[in-house]
């Protein structure tokens, strides 16, 4: 199956933006990638193994999350996409509050 | 450190698009996704894209791209030869500065992000702040200048 690799991580797999993996599962697929490049284990998971909660990660068009996780089956055909978040906002204030760095 | 060459390049029509945007959304946040290529430490602008804001508890002072969207973009973004090289948001009644919302909730490291500030409706002040860092652990914004190209620049 084809992973999509986003554009923050793919200085740490060899600068490609997809990679293709044998997998059964989302997990072997994701395994796969961690093991060909090990340095985005690091960006993917915390230090006690779980995916860091900011890291979204889509099998074609659904998020694994709805699915069975890391146990959803995967063919083929398929994509997982790695999403990182987007998300922000400003406060309030006019600036120089605790939160505004001016 | 930012190199001197850290620079945001977009044509006057999409730095015009983007801080449209955040006038038509004002008094709550716009956000959206720059497609475009990086050239060195260079991110050129190709496109931008309009995103919701699902933040719709607080949309006066947070934003949230659904990330099956950002699906969609990525994909689409490789379909046309593009990266992902940025995002932008607006604060509304708030300074054009990245807040530390903003930089707790941002993790594209290497990439744009473009705050317009909107003063009573009207866009006032752009900025471009480039995360850089190895990790979550040293990320940090740091200012980079925007070049803005001719509204028909060819790149």
């Amino acid at each position: 199956m084809r992973i999509l690799i986003p554009t923050p991580l793919r200085p740490y797999a060899a600068k490609q933006d997809a990679v293709e993996v044998p997998a059964k599962t989302v997990g072997e697929a994701l395994s796969g990638l961690t093991s060909q490049y090990s340095d985005l284990r690091r960006h993917l998971y915390t230090d006690d193994g779980k995916l860091r909660a900011f890291v979204n990660v889509y099998l074609n068009d659904e998020d694994i999350r709805y699915l069975q996780k890391e146990n959803t089956p995967v063919r083929d055909g398929d994509t997982l996409s790695i999403v990182p978040s987007i998300a922000g906002g400003g406060c309030r204030c006019l600036g120089g509050c605790c939160c505004c760095p001016r | 450190m930012a190199q001197f060459e850290d620079m945001l390049t977009i044509r006057q029509s999409e730095l015009d698009a983007l801080r449209r945007h955040g006038e038509e959304t004002y008094p709550y946040e716009c956000c959206g996704v720059m497609l475009g290529r990086t050239e060195g430490e260079e991110r050129v602008v190709e496109a931008v894209l309009r995103a919701g804001n699902t933040r719709v508890d607080s949309p006066h002072n947070r934003y949230h791209i659904d990330p099956r969207e950002l699906v969609r973009i990525q994909r689409e973004s490789r379909e046309r030869g593009l990266d992902i090289v940025g995002f932008y948001h607006s604060h509304p009644d708030h300074p054009a500065r990245w807040s530390q919302t903003d930089l707790a909730e941002a993790h594209w490291i290497g990439c744009s992000y473009v705050i317009t500030g909107v003063e009573q409706g009207r866009a006032a002040v752009t900025n471009s702040f480039l995360l850089e860092g190895t990790g979550e652990e040293d990320k940090r914004f740091v200012d980079e200048p925007i070049r803005v190209l001719a509204a028909e620049a060819a790149y």
